[in-house]
């Protein structure tokens, strides 16, 4: 108990550090500086942080992921460049794991995460005809819930110390014998924090999905996305409890000094390793199976043709869900298992590749007989079929066991999981960001910018993660700082490193694109400028804050397409408009994250006052909200009427 | 069949093989995995192979239907009109390609399941097969030869031609012990002791290596397998036996803590090597010590009180 500032408070002695120490106190200074000079407190706190408009949720997830996206890709190319050439001192070996734990922790949790969830905010009720989520101030809370995990962690490398056993976390390597200080702490509460926040997501889009289809909707007329959406919150709520316990566990050893993972204590290192990968493997398809539902949107956009095997696509997403729950083991085949398990384990992995090879078919012949147009976001979903092959099939000669034994931990791992994370998630995500970028805000992405931008990423990952395949059957393993001359890995490292630059340049030329947009991008006047499939296309772009103004009824897959074929008006379209009820904003969840983070920086330097205060807080918060009654306002018919008429609608 | 499913092998196995070597470079002795110097990477070596050219099937028929589709079905000027067909899917298509990655995978899974049963086995030899002892600890190998009695840091003399079981623990975090040329890894951690059957077919040096993070140094934590010829490997245990320093608790206890080490060589170990990696730390170990009486038995899991 009591207050001691630890001896390093702020970290020091490293130039890189004090570099990002100048840049953050400039980003936030200046940030101040813009907010004040052109009087935005108001707008912003009204407007965004307040905010429990599904969208805007979802705007502010998708700009939290791409931030740290170019946090965790600095954190990458500093490796990459580490490695370039044997023998190199660029970092030391203390900074090296550091950055490794950053970059996949980062890439994972404060990444591909909030970009689906941010996605899925964006589409999912626009895709059903809904006008919000099911509790949309628990989206705000599950937003901000992240956003503070983002931060607490994001911190780390500045004050205290950051996390250095790996994103994995083994103990007893993470365990307070073997790493004492605050950093295993930031590691273990921001997850804690933002993991809440996504469990709660999981099942806020369960509910969405199952209660608040629009009329007509049945489950197999269901967009494709929206499938996969509801698949992922279903693996979201079986898995994340997991986490929860598991994070939970190690911080009560290291905090209160009991044993659950420690062995001289009677307690078992190795269930560290069950329970992260319990959760983690589902969390593999929690991120993978959403960006499958963005391609097949885009994919039937774009080769303008119903998707091909509608319900062997859904059949096959609910089978990878459940066999996701049967592989874990696959991630420790040589910790000691029998032959009898590692051969379930084996066999269970392969069987994965089963419904997802029917999924990559069923693109192809979506793509037979099309007419396919590549514009961005086709290219990044094409982009991905060769890419994503080329990472199952692997991930298929890494379920051997036996082989297993040779490639584990290797870089033939790393290139695996780099393949499909990135060919499958991080390329969904961009598809989806350049697709349904003119429905968020009204403009499209250029797209000769756009193009070059794919391309100069998409060779740049190819260029990168190939050769890994190679250097790890030489005998490379993941997380080393350096290697020696004479091993036969200095072109492969060399080469891979000139990609991962690539794939920086057209990370940079997308926010360029961005930027470019905002100014020069075609104005979307249609709301339909894809000529799109389903209900999102239908309503003007940007949404109004209402999204419909009048529910659609739906009779088939592909409402929105059938509806433009039929030409004429459906009789709900001609329905008198209704006032329409929605939520009041509340700056509570903004407030709450703000003690969940000051709870999670008390308890990761051990001050229990300040850790109490802080859940204090939060238990107030949650306190007030439950004695409030007036959370609800109507949007009367006149303003309905004016905010259609100004889109161009009747 | 078995003819047939002999010739297929082979074939696979050649494609498999040529396209290795092609893409990568030709240069064999520098992919260490794919170059097996003992029974026991070579039946991995082959497995490898095996998977690998069914994999490259399939990735060269999606890769044809890919280009063609995409190449055929863009949309030109010339068909601007072109209203592709309302297809719903086509169950009979569905079947064949559920179908056949199910033969794939029962086509890799039986292999599989064999190896791995295969891999507990002792591989086969004339020789009879002998057991050394390994303790990881951060951040260095501690090889013990419970017959000889002798002990190894950072490098393990084995002989060649003999099936030698490893039997492994650790003090401290996690690592896998990993010599790639003799064989896939295992494992070492504290309160476990888990078995790795590897065997040198020709004598040589052969590099091994933790393959997984185990902290600050673990770049470092490299050792060489020296294989030697049976008889050259008596000679050289006979020379330890006679010429190395023993190695008291002390110096054993001072070897644990945290630090890169040299290679050394010892002609005898203490008794608390033996119970170290079930005790699991440096802490623990000294712990046990300052309490005489109390025999050290077993793991720590059960220890009453």
């Amino acid at each position: 108990m009591g207050f001691h500032l630890p001896k390093n408070f702020f970290v020091t002695g490293e130039p890189m550090i004090y570099v990002a120490d100048v840049l953050s106190v400039l980003t936030i200074a200046g940030i101040v500086f813009v907010l004040t000079y052109y009087k935005k407190w108001k707008w912003l706190w009204d407007e965004w942080l307040t905010t429990v408009d599904h969208k805007k949720i979802g705007i502010m997830y998708l700009i939290s992921s791409l931030l740290m996206l170019f946090r965790g890709g600095i954190d990458g190319l500093l490796m990459r460049t580490q490695l370039a050439l044997p023998n190199l001192h660029i970092l030391d070996a203390e900074h090296y794991n550091q950055i490794f734990t950053a970059h996949g922790t980062i890439m994972i949790f404060f990444m591909a995460m909030p970009f689906i969830f941010g996605l899925m905010n964006v589409a999912v009720p626009l895709q059903i005809g809904a006008r919000d989520v099911a509790f949309p101030y628990l989206n705000a809370v599950s937003f901000w819930l992240f956003f503070a995990g983002c931060m607490l962690f994001n911190i780390a490398f500045m004050i205290g110390g950051a996390p250095d056993a790996g994103w994995t976390n083994y103990t007893p390597l993470a365990g307070s014998d073997l790493a004492p200080g605050p950093g295993i702490n930031y590691y273990l509460l921001s997850l804690q924090i933002s993991g809440i926040g996504s469990l709660m997501t999981g099942i806020n889009f369960l509910v969405t999905i199952l209660k608040m289809r629009a009329p007509g909707m049945t489950l197999m007329r269901m967009p494709m996305f929206t499938w996969s959406v509801l698949i992922t919150s279903i693996i979201i709520i079986f898995a994340f409890p997991v986490l929860t316990v598991a994070l939970a566990l190690l911080t009560i050893d290291r905090l209160f000094g009991s044993h659950f993972f420690t062995i001289a204590g009677g307690g078992e290192p190795m269930m560290w390793a069950n329970l992260f990968w319990i959760w983690g493997h589902p969390e593999v398809y929690i991120v993978v199976l959403p960006a499958f539902g963005i391609f097949s949107e885009v994919i039937s956009t774009f080769a303008r043709k119903r998707l091909f095997g509608y319900g062997a696509m859904v059949y096959s997403m609910v089978v990878i869900s459940a066999v996701s729950f049967l592989t874990w083991v696959h991630h420790f085949f040589t910790m000691g298992a029998g032959p009898a398990v590692n051969s379930f384990f084996s066999i269970s992995t392969m069987a994965i590749a089963i419904p997802t090879g029917v999924k990559v078919f069923n693109w192809l012949f979506t793509l037979y007989k099309g007419r396919i147009e590549f514009t961005t976001p086709m290219l990044w979903a094409v982009g991905f079929i060769p890419t994503f092959l080329i990472g199952g099939l692997t991930g298929v000669m890494l379920a051997v066991a036996p082989a297993d034994y040779q490639y584990h931990n290797s870089y033939f791992l790393i290139s695996h999981f780099h393949y499909v994370l990135v060919g499958g998630t991080v390329f969904g995500c961009l598809a989806g960001l350049y697709y349904w970028w003119p429905k968020m805000f009204g403009f499209k992405l250029d797209e000769r910018q756009g193009k070059w931008a794919f391309w100069l990423f998409n060779i740049g990952f190819n260029v990168c993660f190939f050769p890994q395949y190679f250097v790890g059957l030489m005998g490379m393993t993941r997380r080393m700082y350096t290697y020696p001359e004479g091993l036969g890995w200095t072109p492969y490292n060399f080469i891979s490193t000139v990609g991962a630059y690539m794939m920086g340049v057209g990370f940079l030329i997308m926010v360029y694109n961005i930027l470019y947009s905002v100014r020069h991008g075609e104005r979307d006047l249609t709301g339909d400028i894809w000529n799109g499939r389903t209900l999102e296309w239908s309503i003007s772009s940007p949404a109004p804050h209402y999204n419909f103004a009048r529910i659609p009824e739906v009779d088939d897959l592909d409402a929105w397409w059938h509806m433009k074929q039929r030409k004429r008006k459906q009789p709900w379209e001609l329905r008198p408009l209704k006032p329409i009820h929605m939520p009041n904003n509340s700056g509570r969840p903004f407030i709450m994250s703000i003690w969940f983070f000051i709870a999670g920086f008390g308890l990761v330097f051990e001050w229990y006052w300040m850790g109490i205060i802080g859940l204090l807080g939060v238990l107030y918060c949650m306190l007030k909200r439950s004695f409030e009654y007036d959370d609800h306002h109507y949007i009367q018919v006149d303003e309905i009427e004016r905010t259609e008429s100004a889109a161009g609608r009747a | 069949m078995e003819p047939f499913r002999k010739r297929l092998r082979q074939w696979l196995t050649l494609i498999g093989l040529s396209a290795v070597l092609l893409l990568a470079g030709c240069s064999r002795e520098q992919y260490v995995v794919l170059d097996p110097k003992g029974p026991v990477a070579k039946q991995q070596y082959d497995l490898i192979v095996w998977s690998f050219g069914l994999m490259l099937i399939i990735v060269l028929a999606v890769f044809g239907i890919f280009a063609y589709v995409i190449i055929k079905y863009r949309a030109k000027p010339e068909n601007k009109g072109y209203e592709p067909p309302d297809q719903e899917g086509s169950k009979l298509l569905e079947m064949i390609w559920t179908l056949i990655p199910v033969a794939v995978v029962i086509a890799l899974a039986i292999p599989t399941v064999k190896a791995t049963y295969g891999l507990e086995k002792q591989p086969s030899s004339d020789r009879p097969p002998m057991t050394i002892k390994v303790t990881s600890a951060d951040w260095k190998w501690i090889f013990r030869y419970p017959k000889e009695g002798i002990e190894t840091v950072n490098y393990v003399t084995i002989p060649a031609d003999t099936p030698v079981q490893f039997e492994m623990d650790a003090v401290g975090p996690m690592n896998s012990f990993w010599v790639p040329s003799l064989g896939g890894q295992e494992y070492t951690m504290p309160g476990m002791v888990m078995h790795l059957w590897l065997q040198a077919d020709h004598p040589g040096v052969y590099q091994g290596r933790s393959a997984n993070f185990s902290g600050k140094y673990f770049t470092h934590m490299t050792f060489d397998v020296v294989a030697k010829s049976p008889a050259d490997y008596d000679k050289w245990v006979q020379q330890v036996k006679k010429t190395a320093p023993k190695q008291t608790e002390a110096q054993y206890l001072k070897l644990l803590e945290r630090g890169l080490a040299k290679k050394m060589t010892f002609s005898s170990y203490p008794k608390i090597a033996d119970q170290a990696g079930l005790i699991g730390d440096v802490k623990g170990i000294k712990n046990q010590m300052n309490r005489p009486k109390e025999p050290v038995t077993g793991t720590m899991h059960h220890h009453a009180h």
